[in-house]
Protein backbone atom coordinates (compact mmCIF):
# COMPACT_ATOMS: atom_id res chain seq x y z
CA UNK A 1 0.00 0.00 0.00
CA UNK A 2 1.26 3.47 -0.80
CA UNK A 3 1.85 6.15 1.78
CA UNK A 4 -0.17 9.30 1.13
CA UNK A 5 1.28 12.64 2.08
CA UNK A 6 -1.92 14.51 2.89
CA UNK A 7 -0.07 17.76 3.55
CA UNK A 8 1.63 17.64 0.19
CA UNK A 9 -1.66 16.88 -1.56
CA UNK A 10 -3.08 20.10 -0.13
CA UNK A 11 0.24 21.95 -0.66
CA UNK A 12 0.55 22.64 3.06
CA UNK A 13 3.31 22.67 5.65
CA UNK A 14 2.90 20.12 8.40
CA UNK A 15 2.32 22.90 10.93
CA UNK A 16 -0.56 24.49 9.00
CA UNK A 17 -3.44 25.64 11.20
CA UNK A 18 -7.04 24.52 10.69
CA UNK A 19 -8.00 27.72 8.88
CA UNK A 20 -5.17 27.23 6.39
CA UNK A 21 -6.21 23.64 5.84
CA UNK A 22 -9.76 24.64 5.11
CA UNK A 23 -8.65 27.40 2.77
CA UNK A 24 -6.30 25.10 0.86
CA UNK A 25 -8.99 22.45 0.60
CA UNK A 26 -11.67 24.84 -0.66
CA UNK A 27 -9.36 26.25 -3.32
CA UNK A 28 -8.30 22.84 -4.59
CA UNK A 29 -11.83 21.44 -4.43
CA UNK A 30 -13.01 24.26 -6.69
CA UNK A 31 -10.04 23.73 -8.98
CA UNK A 32 -10.49 19.99 -9.39
CA UNK A 33 -14.23 19.48 -9.00
CA UNK A 34 -15.14 17.19 -11.90
CA UNK A 35 -18.08 19.41 -12.80
CA UNK A 36 -15.93 22.52 -12.90
CA UNK A 37 -12.47 21.49 -13.95
CA UNK A 38 -11.26 20.89 -17.46
CA UNK A 39 -8.06 19.23 -16.21
CA UNK A 40 -7.67 15.68 -17.40
CA UNK A 41 -7.00 14.03 -14.06
CA UNK A 42 -9.51 16.23 -12.23
CA UNK A 43 -11.54 13.38 -10.82
CA UNK A 44 -8.51 11.59 -9.35
CA UNK A 45 -7.12 14.80 -7.90
CA UNK A 46 -10.49 15.73 -6.46
CA UNK A 47 -10.75 12.39 -4.65
CA UNK A 48 -7.23 12.79 -3.28
CA UNK A 49 -7.94 16.30 -2.05
CA UNK A 50 -11.13 15.13 -0.33
CA UNK A 51 -9.38 12.26 1.33
CA UNK A 52 -6.59 14.53 2.59
CA UNK A 53 -9.15 16.99 3.97
CA UNK A 54 -11.16 14.23 5.60
CA UNK A 55 -8.11 13.45 7.72
CA UNK A 56 -6.58 16.88 8.28
CA UNK A 57 -9.78 18.75 9.14
CA UNK A 58 -10.48 16.40 12.04
CA UNK A 59 -8.07 17.10 14.91
CA UNK A 60 -8.27 13.49 16.14
CA UNK A 61 -7.52 11.93 12.77
CA UNK A 62 -4.89 14.55 12.06
CA UNK A 63 -3.09 13.91 15.34
CA UNK A 64 -3.11 10.17 14.67
CA UNK A 65 -1.84 10.71 11.14
CA UNK A 66 0.86 13.12 12.34
CA UNK A 67 2.00 10.49 14.77
CA UNK A 68 3.08 8.31 11.85
CA UNK A 69 5.71 10.99 11.34
CA UNK A 70 6.85 12.88 8.32
CA UNK A 71 9.52 10.38 7.36
CA UNK A 72 7.55 8.84 4.49
CA UNK A 73 7.55 9.86 0.88
CA UNK A 74 4.33 10.00 -1.07
CA UNK A 75 3.86 6.72 -2.90
CA UNK A 76 6.34 4.89 -0.67
CA UNK A 77 5.34 1.38 0.33
CA UNK A 78 3.64 1.57 3.69
CA UNK A 79 2.23 -0.67 6.40
CA UNK A 80 0.74 0.92 9.49
CA UNK A 81 2.85 0.09 12.56
CA UNK A 82 1.09 -2.26 15.01
CA UNK A 83 -1.14 -0.46 17.50
CA UNK A 84 -0.38 2.74 15.71
CA UNK A 85 -3.69 4.21 16.72
CA UNK A 86 -3.43 3.32 20.38
CA UNK A 87 -4.78 6.11 22.48
CA UNK A 88 -6.83 7.56 19.69
CA UNK A 89 -10.50 7.26 19.42
CA UNK A 90 -12.22 8.04 16.17
CA UNK A 91 -15.72 9.20 16.52
CA UNK A 92 -16.67 8.61 13.00
CA UNK A 93 -19.19 11.40 12.94
CA UNK A 94 -16.59 13.45 11.15
CA UNK A 95 -17.20 11.95 7.75
CA UNK A 96 -18.20 14.53 5.23
CA UNK A 97 -20.71 13.65 2.60
CA UNK A 98 -17.73 13.15 0.35
CA UNK A 99 -17.75 9.78 -1.31
CA UNK A 100 -15.78 7.85 1.26
CA UNK A 101 -15.92 4.71 -0.85
CA UNK A 102 -13.52 6.43 -3.17
CA UNK A 103 -10.86 6.82 -0.48
CA UNK A 104 -7.60 4.98 -0.86
CA UNK A 105 -6.50 1.72 0.75
CA UNK A 106 -4.10 3.85 2.75
CA UNK A 107 -6.97 5.79 4.26
CA UNK A 108 -8.96 2.67 4.88
CA UNK A 109 -6.12 0.91 6.67
CA UNK A 110 -5.83 3.82 9.08
CA UNK A 111 -9.37 4.94 9.62
CA UNK A 112 -11.61 2.20 8.32
CA UNK A 113 -14.39 2.97 5.93
CA UNK A 114 -17.10 5.51 6.60
CA UNK A 115 -20.51 3.95 6.79
CA UNK A 116 -19.20 0.43 6.36
CA UNK A 117 -16.81 -0.03 9.25
CA UNK A 118 -17.86 -2.01 12.30
CA UNK A 119 -17.72 1.16 14.38
CA UNK A 120 -20.80 2.48 12.69
CA UNK A 121 -22.40 -0.89 12.40
CA UNK A 122 -25.41 -0.76 14.66
CA UNK A 123 -27.67 0.40 11.91
CA UNK A 124 -26.16 -1.87 9.30
CA UNK A 125 -26.82 -5.12 11.09
CA UNK A 126 -30.56 -4.74 11.05
CA UNK A 127 -32.29 -6.56 8.24
CA UNK A 128 -33.61 -4.22 5.64
CA UNK A 129 -33.74 -3.96 1.94
CA UNK A 130 -33.24 -0.95 -0.23
CA UNK A 131 -32.85 -0.17 -3.87
CA UNK A 132 -29.23 0.31 -4.88
CA UNK A 133 -27.96 3.80 -5.54
CA UNK A 134 -27.94 5.26 -9.01
CA UNK A 135 -24.49 5.82 -10.42
CA UNK A 136 -23.42 8.54 -12.81
CA UNK A 137 -20.59 8.54 -15.29
CA UNK A 138 -19.45 10.56 -18.25
CA UNK A 139 -18.40 8.92 -21.47
CA UNK A 140 -16.85 10.36 -24.61
CA UNK A 141 -18.01 9.01 -27.95
CA UNK A 142 -17.26 10.03 -31.52
CA UNK A 143 -19.61 12.29 -33.43
CA UNK A 144 -19.96 9.51 -35.99
CA UNK A 145 -21.37 7.22 -33.27
CA UNK A 146 -24.28 9.63 -32.90
CA UNK A 147 -24.88 9.65 -36.67
CA UNK A 148 -24.81 5.90 -36.98
CA UNK A 149 -26.05 4.74 -33.62
CA UNK A 150 -24.71 1.31 -32.78
CA UNK A 151 -22.78 -0.16 -29.90
CA UNK A 152 -19.81 1.28 -28.08
CA UNK A 153 -17.67 -0.44 -25.50
CA UNK A 154 -17.14 1.49 -22.30
CA UNK A 155 -15.17 0.65 -19.20
CA UNK A 156 -16.36 1.89 -15.85
CA UNK A 157 -14.85 1.87 -12.41
CA UNK A 158 -17.43 0.72 -10.02
CA UNK A 159 -17.55 -0.41 -6.42
CA UNK A 160 -18.93 -3.82 -5.50
CA UNK A 161 -19.19 -5.66 -2.23
CA UNK A 162 -16.30 -8.10 -2.00
CA UNK A 163 -16.46 -11.55 -0.38
CA UNK A 164 -15.40 -9.98 2.94
CA UNK A 165 -18.41 -7.67 2.80
CA UNK A 166 -16.29 -4.62 2.07
CA UNK A 167 -16.67 -2.54 -1.06
CA UNK A 168 -13.92 -2.91 -3.62
CA UNK A 169 -13.22 -1.02 -6.78
CA UNK A 170 -13.76 -3.07 -9.87
CA UNK A 171 -13.62 -2.36 -13.54
CA UNK A 172 -16.35 -3.57 -15.77
CA UNK A 173 -16.94 -3.21 -19.43
CA UNK A 174 -20.32 -2.75 -21.00
CA UNK A 175 -21.28 -2.77 -24.62
CA UNK A 176 -23.67 0.15 -24.68
CA UNK A 177 -26.06 0.86 -27.50
CA UNK A 178 -25.69 4.51 -28.49
CA UNK A 179 -29.05 5.97 -29.53
CA UNK A 180 -28.87 7.59 -32.94
CA UNK A 181 -28.96 11.38 -32.77
CA UNK A 182 -27.66 11.75 -29.22
CA UNK A 183 -26.01 15.10 -28.46
CA UNK A 184 -23.55 16.32 -25.87
CA UNK A 185 -25.03 16.72 -22.41
CA UNK A 186 -27.79 14.19 -22.98
CA UNK A 187 -27.86 11.05 -20.89
CA UNK A 188 -28.49 7.37 -21.37
CA UNK A 189 -30.22 5.59 -18.53
CA UNK A 190 -29.26 1.94 -18.17
CA UNK A 191 -31.80 0.35 -15.87
CA UNK A 192 -30.38 -1.92 -13.19
CA UNK A 193 -26.73 -1.14 -13.98
CA UNK A 194 -26.13 1.04 -10.90
CA UNK A 195 -25.15 -0.09 -7.40
CA UNK A 196 -26.51 -3.45 -6.34
CA UNK A 197 -29.55 -3.40 -4.08
CA UNK A 198 -29.28 -4.22 -0.39
CA UNK A 199 -31.13 -7.14 1.18
CA UNK A 200 -32.84 -8.20 -2.03
CA UNK A 201 -33.61 -4.65 -3.17
CA UNK A 202 -33.47 -3.77 -6.84
CA UNK A 203 -30.20 -2.46 -8.23
CA UNK A 204 -29.95 1.25 -9.06
CA UNK A 205 -29.65 2.68 -12.55
CA UNK A 206 -26.56 3.87 -14.36
CA UNK A 207 -26.68 7.29 -16.03
CA UNK A 208 -24.17 8.01 -18.76
CA UNK A 209 -23.64 11.63 -19.73
CA UNK A 210 -22.45 11.97 -23.29
CA UNK A 211 -19.67 14.13 -24.62
CA UNK A 212 -17.96 14.00 -28.00
CA UNK A 213 -14.29 13.39 -28.61
CA UNK A 214 -12.67 16.34 -30.38
CA UNK A 215 -12.99 15.84 -34.13
CA UNK A 216 -10.44 16.82 -36.75
CA UNK A 217 -13.11 18.28 -39.06
CA UNK A 218 -16.31 19.06 -37.22
CA UNK A 219 -17.38 21.12 -34.24
CA UNK A 220 -20.78 20.81 -32.65
CA UNK A 221 -23.13 22.98 -30.65
CA UNK A 222 -26.13 21.00 -29.47
CA UNK A 223 -27.57 19.49 -32.69
CA UNK A 224 -25.74 21.87 -35.02
CA UNK A 225 -22.56 20.76 -36.76
CA UNK A 226 -19.99 23.16 -38.18
CA UNK A 227 -17.37 22.50 -40.81
CA UNK A 228 -14.69 24.94 -41.96
CA UNK A 229 -14.33 24.57 -45.72
CA UNK A 230 -11.08 25.85 -47.24
CA UNK A 231 -11.47 27.37 -50.71
CA UNK A 232 -9.03 28.83 -53.22
CA UNK A 233 -9.52 32.57 -53.92
CA UNK A 234 -10.80 31.82 -57.44
CA UNK A 235 -13.31 29.27 -56.11
CA UNK A 236 -14.79 31.76 -53.68
CA UNK A 237 -14.80 34.57 -56.30
CA UNK A 238 -16.04 32.65 -59.34
CA UNK A 239 -18.19 30.12 -57.56
CA UNK A 240 -17.54 26.40 -57.62
CA UNK A 241 -19.02 22.97 -57.14
CA UNK A 242 -17.03 21.16 -54.49
CA UNK A 243 -17.30 17.91 -52.64
CA UNK A 244 -17.79 18.49 -48.92
CA UNK A 245 -17.44 15.88 -46.19
CA UNK A 246 -20.28 15.44 -43.72
CA UNK A 247 -20.40 12.90 -40.90
CA UNK A 248 -23.00 11.15 -43.05
CA UNK A 249 -20.79 10.96 -46.13
CA UNK A 250 -19.71 13.48 -48.78
CA UNK A 251 -22.16 15.83 -50.50
CA UNK A 252 -21.82 18.11 -53.54
CA UNK A 253 -22.07 21.77 -52.60
CA UNK A 254 -22.41 24.78 -54.89
CA UNK A 255 -20.40 27.79 -53.75
CA UNK A 256 -22.10 30.94 -55.11
CA UNK A 257 -19.87 33.39 -56.94
CA UNK A 258 -18.53 36.31 -54.87
CA UNK A 259 -19.14 34.61 -51.55
CA UNK A 260 -17.64 36.39 -48.58
CA UNK A 261 -14.91 34.79 -46.59
CA UNK A 262 -16.59 33.38 -43.46
CA UNK A 263 -19.98 33.01 -45.15
CA UNK A 264 -22.03 30.12 -43.77
CA UNK A 265 -23.91 27.78 -46.07
CA UNK A 266 -26.62 25.74 -44.42
CA UNK A 267 -27.10 22.06 -45.14
CA UNK A 268 -30.59 21.62 -43.78
CA UNK A 269 -31.12 18.55 -41.63
CA UNK A 270 -27.53 17.32 -42.02
CA UNK A 271 -26.61 18.09 -38.42
CA UNK A 272 -27.04 15.52 -35.69
CA UNK A 273 -29.91 13.19 -36.68
CA UNK A 274 -32.07 13.70 -33.60
CA UNK A 275 -35.87 13.32 -33.82
CA UNK A 276 -35.79 16.89 -35.12
CA UNK A 277 -32.51 16.70 -37.03
CA UNK A 278 -30.07 19.57 -36.57
CA UNK A 279 -28.57 21.59 -39.41
CA UNK A 280 -25.00 21.58 -40.62
CA UNK A 281 -23.19 24.79 -41.47
CA UNK A 282 -20.30 24.95 -43.89
CA UNK A 283 -18.16 28.00 -43.14
CA UNK A 284 -16.26 29.24 -46.18
CA UNK A 285 -12.61 29.97 -45.63
CA UNK A 286 -10.29 31.41 -48.26
CA UNK A 287 -6.82 29.94 -48.40
CA UNK A 288 -4.20 31.75 -50.47
CA UNK A 289 -1.53 29.64 -52.14
CA UNK A 290 2.07 30.86 -51.81
CA UNK A 291 3.76 32.13 -54.99
CA UNK A 292 6.79 29.90 -55.54
CA UNK A 293 7.46 30.02 -59.27
CA UNK A 294 7.81 32.87 -61.75
CA UNK A 295 4.51 31.95 -63.36
CA UNK A 296 2.77 32.05 -59.98
CA UNK A 297 4.32 35.41 -59.09
CA UNK A 298 3.19 36.74 -62.48
CA UNK A 299 -0.32 35.54 -61.81
CA UNK A 300 -0.42 37.46 -58.51
CA UNK A 301 0.97 40.56 -60.25
CA UNK A 302 -1.79 40.34 -62.83
CA UNK A 303 -4.30 40.10 -60.02
CA UNK A 304 -2.99 43.24 -58.39
CA UNK A 305 -3.22 45.08 -61.72
CA UNK A 306 -6.73 43.85 -62.43
CA UNK A 307 -8.03 45.02 -59.04
CA UNK A 308 -7.97 48.40 -57.48
CA UNK A 309 -8.13 46.71 -54.13
CA UNK A 310 -7.02 48.12 -50.80
CA UNK A 311 -7.05 45.32 -48.22
CA UNK A 312 -6.61 47.90 -45.41
CA UNK A 313 -9.39 50.24 -46.42
CA UNK A 314 -11.15 49.78 -43.09
CA UNK A 315 -8.00 50.98 -41.32
CA UNK A 316 -8.12 54.21 -43.27
CA UNK A 317 -4.90 53.21 -45.08
CA UNK B 1 -6.00 -14.78 -27.33
CA UNK B 2 -9.44 -15.03 -25.89
CA UNK B 3 -12.00 -12.55 -27.02
CA UNK B 4 -14.18 -11.48 -24.16
CA UNK B 5 -17.83 -10.92 -24.79
CA UNK B 6 -19.23 -8.03 -22.88
CA UNK B 7 -22.76 -7.62 -21.76
CA UNK B 8 -24.71 -5.72 -24.37
CA UNK B 9 -27.00 -3.17 -22.83
CA UNK B 10 -29.58 -0.84 -24.27
CA UNK B 11 -30.64 2.23 -22.39
CA UNK B 12 -33.23 4.94 -22.51
CA UNK B 13 -32.25 8.26 -24.05
CA UNK B 14 -32.88 11.29 -21.85
CA UNK B 15 -33.01 14.23 -24.23
CA UNK B 16 -34.84 17.54 -24.53
CA UNK B 17 -38.01 15.80 -25.67
CA UNK B 18 -38.25 13.03 -23.09
CA UNK B 19 -40.50 13.86 -20.17
CA UNK B 20 -40.04 13.00 -16.53
CA UNK B 21 -42.55 13.54 -13.74
CA UNK B 22 -41.37 15.05 -10.47
CA UNK B 23 -40.99 11.66 -8.83
CA UNK B 24 -39.22 10.21 -11.86
CA UNK B 25 -36.76 13.10 -11.80
CA UNK B 26 -36.20 12.59 -8.05
CA UNK B 27 -35.44 8.92 -8.61
CA UNK B 28 -33.21 9.64 -11.58
CA UNK B 29 -31.15 12.18 -9.66
CA UNK B 30 -31.24 10.46 -6.27
CA UNK B 31 -32.49 13.61 -4.51
CA UNK B 32 -35.67 14.38 -2.53
CA UNK B 33 -38.53 16.36 -4.10
CA UNK B 34 -37.82 19.41 -1.90
CA UNK B 35 -34.52 19.87 -3.70
CA UNK B 36 -36.13 19.71 -7.12
CA UNK B 37 -38.72 22.26 -6.02
CA UNK B 38 -35.97 24.52 -4.70
CA UNK B 39 -34.14 24.23 -8.04
CA UNK B 40 -37.31 25.17 -9.92
CA UNK B 41 -37.80 28.18 -7.63
CA UNK B 42 -34.20 29.21 -8.24
CA UNK B 43 -34.77 28.94 -11.99
CA UNK B 44 -32.10 26.27 -12.50
CA UNK B 45 -34.61 23.95 -14.16
CA UNK B 46 -37.88 24.86 -15.79
CA UNK B 47 -40.70 22.32 -15.87
CA UNK B 48 -43.50 22.43 -18.40
CA UNK B 49 -46.82 22.61 -16.67
CA UNK B 50 -49.77 20.59 -17.87
CA UNK B 51 -52.96 19.86 -15.93
CA UNK B 52 -51.30 21.17 -12.76
CA UNK B 53 -48.55 18.57 -13.18
CA UNK B 54 -44.90 19.30 -13.69
CA UNK B 55 -43.08 17.68 -16.59
CA UNK B 56 -39.31 17.90 -16.77
CA UNK B 57 -37.20 17.44 -19.86
CA UNK B 58 -34.61 14.68 -19.80
CA UNK B 59 -31.69 17.08 -19.80
CA UNK B 60 -32.75 18.39 -16.36
CA UNK B 61 -31.01 15.35 -14.87
CA UNK B 62 -27.65 16.84 -15.71
CA UNK B 63 -28.40 20.21 -14.10
CA UNK B 64 -29.91 18.70 -10.96
CA UNK B 65 -26.90 16.41 -10.52
CA UNK B 66 -24.49 19.26 -11.11
CA UNK B 67 -26.24 21.46 -8.54
CA UNK B 68 -26.21 18.56 -6.09
CA UNK B 69 -22.51 17.73 -6.44
CA UNK B 70 -21.47 21.39 -6.38
CA UNK B 71 -23.39 21.98 -3.15
CA UNK B 72 -22.17 18.76 -1.58
CA UNK B 73 -18.53 19.05 -2.57
CA UNK B 74 -17.82 22.77 -2.58
CA UNK B 75 -19.97 24.03 0.26
CA UNK B 76 -21.80 26.54 -1.95
CA UNK B 77 -25.48 27.24 -1.42
CA UNK B 78 -28.19 26.77 -4.00
CA UNK B 79 -27.89 30.28 -5.43
CA UNK B 80 -24.12 29.80 -5.72
CA UNK B 81 -24.56 26.46 -7.46
CA UNK B 82 -27.09 28.03 -9.84
CA UNK B 83 -24.64 30.79 -10.70
CA UNK B 84 -21.82 28.27 -11.17
CA UNK B 85 -23.96 26.14 -13.50
CA UNK B 86 -24.82 29.13 -15.66
CA UNK B 87 -21.20 30.23 -15.83
CA UNK B 88 -20.02 26.69 -16.59
CA UNK B 89 -22.50 26.36 -19.44
CA UNK B 90 -21.40 29.75 -20.76
CA UNK B 91 -17.78 28.55 -20.63
CA UNK B 92 -18.75 25.41 -22.54
CA UNK B 93 -20.37 27.54 -25.24
CA UNK B 94 -17.35 29.83 -25.42
CA UNK B 95 -14.95 26.90 -25.55
CA UNK B 96 -16.86 25.33 -28.43
CA UNK B 97 -16.76 28.69 -30.20
CA UNK B 98 -13.07 29.12 -29.48
CA UNK B 99 -12.32 25.65 -30.78
CA UNK B 100 -13.98 26.62 -34.08
CA UNK B 101 -12.01 29.86 -34.32
CA UNK B 102 -8.72 28.14 -33.52
CA UNK B 103 -9.37 25.52 -36.15
CA UNK B 104 -9.95 28.31 -38.66
CA UNK B 105 -6.67 30.01 -37.73
CA UNK B 106 -4.68 26.82 -38.17
CA UNK B 107 -5.64 26.53 -41.80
Amino acid sequence: MEYKDYYKILSLERNADQAEIKRAYRKLARKYHPDVSSEKDAEERFKEVNEAYEVLKDPEKRAAYDQLGGGFQSGQDFQPPPNWDQGFEFHGGGYTEADSEAFSDFFESLFGRGGFSQNYGGRQRRQYSAQGENTYARIAIDLEDSYRGGARQITLKHSVLGPDGRPQMQERTLNVKIPKGITEGQQIRLAGQGEPGIGGGKPGDLYLEISFNPHSLYRTEAKTVYLELPLAPWEIALGAKVQVPTPDGPVKLTIPANSDNGKRLRLKGRGIPAKQPGDMYVVLQTVTPPANTDAQRDAYRQLSEAFEFNARKSMGG
Amino acid sequence: MKIKKFERVTGVLLDEESELSLSELCRACGVPAERIIALVEEGVIEPRQRESQWHFSGICVRRVRRAYTLERDLGVNLAGAALAIELLEEIERLQAHLARLEQRRKK
